[in-house]
């Protein structure tokens, strides 16, 4: 496997198929058991978030490296609605949806680093990232 | 993936066997619904120690079952959530509110026993 992947998402299963991938590139950068299910369910509910809102997008993942540290970079992209009120959308319990409202807040907590662009009627995209230590 | 469920006395229990998508896990849920009257079952067990992740639809859809299968007279225990899952279920603030949880399949069957002979004490 090479130090990036790409996957398409648009079903529940491409959710299952991009944990997977994630796990893989984790496991395969040096990270260690506790911090591969981190950054596998962070980007569960990520992609869950590309489903339920924009139906199709895209997500990434690869090895990013600043100075001596090593990590993993995960990208998560749709052409869906936006959001339009990106820090109301990251609280927690917050969801437009039937949802439980802890996936973006969530997955902020799981990862080191967490950034969200959004824009109305062009999409979101999420970039996560995490080091090893 | 379909998850078997097997019927132990008047318990079932439900063992996952591979990682599950979203469909997968409403399918046992409605599965479940059904079997529990079929089986006119008082307990039920769903074995986790499989899934590698545990996230928000599927606590959401755990609990969903829980409360369900309570309404047909049947209390649920989730046993086997691996310590790396509990982990992250902490930190992503999921809680399984309202649903028991055992170590294993072992300390399943005794919670349910218990609670079998806890509600037949209630009756008396």
């Amino acid at each position: 496997m090479p130090n990036e992947a790409q996957i398409p998402i648009s079903s529940d299963f491409d959710i299952v198929a991009a944990r997977q991938q994630g796990r893989q590139l984790a496991l395969k950068l040096g990270f260690q058991g506790g911090d591969v299910t981190l950054i596998a369910a962070a980007i569960s509910e990520m992609a869950r978030n590309i489903v339920d809102h924009a139906k199709k997008g895209e997500m990434t993942f690869e090895r990013i490296q600043n100075g001596t540290k090593n990590g993993i970079q995960i990208i998560a992209r749709d052409d869906g609605p936006g959001i339009p009120d990106v820090n109301q959308a990251m609280q927690y319990g917050y969801s437009t949806r039937r949802g439980l409202g802890v996936g973006l807040p969530g997955a902020k907590w799981l990862m080191d680093e967490f950034d969200i662009v959004s824009k109305v009627g062009k999409g979101t995209t999420v970039t996560m990232k995490k080091w090893l230590t | 993936m379909q998850v078997p469920i097997l019927k132990q006395g008047s318990f079932l229990i439900a063992s996952i066997q591979s990682v599950l998508s979203d469909a997968d896990l409403l399918q046992l849920r409605d599965d479940l619904a059904d079997r529990v009257g079929k089986s006119r079952s008082r307990g039920v067990i769903i074995d986790v120690t499989v899934l590698d992740v545990i996230d928000s639809f599927a606590t959401r859809t755990l609990r969903a079952i829980a409360h369900m299968l309570k309404l047909r007279g049947a209390e649920t225990v989730i046993v086997g959530i691996q310590p790396e899952v509990a982990f992250a279920m902490v930190q992503l603030g999921l809680t399984l509110e309202g649903v028991g949880t055992s170590l294993d399949l072992e300390e399943g069957l005794t919670f349910l026993d218990q609670r079998a002979k806890r509600k037949v004490k209630d009756a008396k």
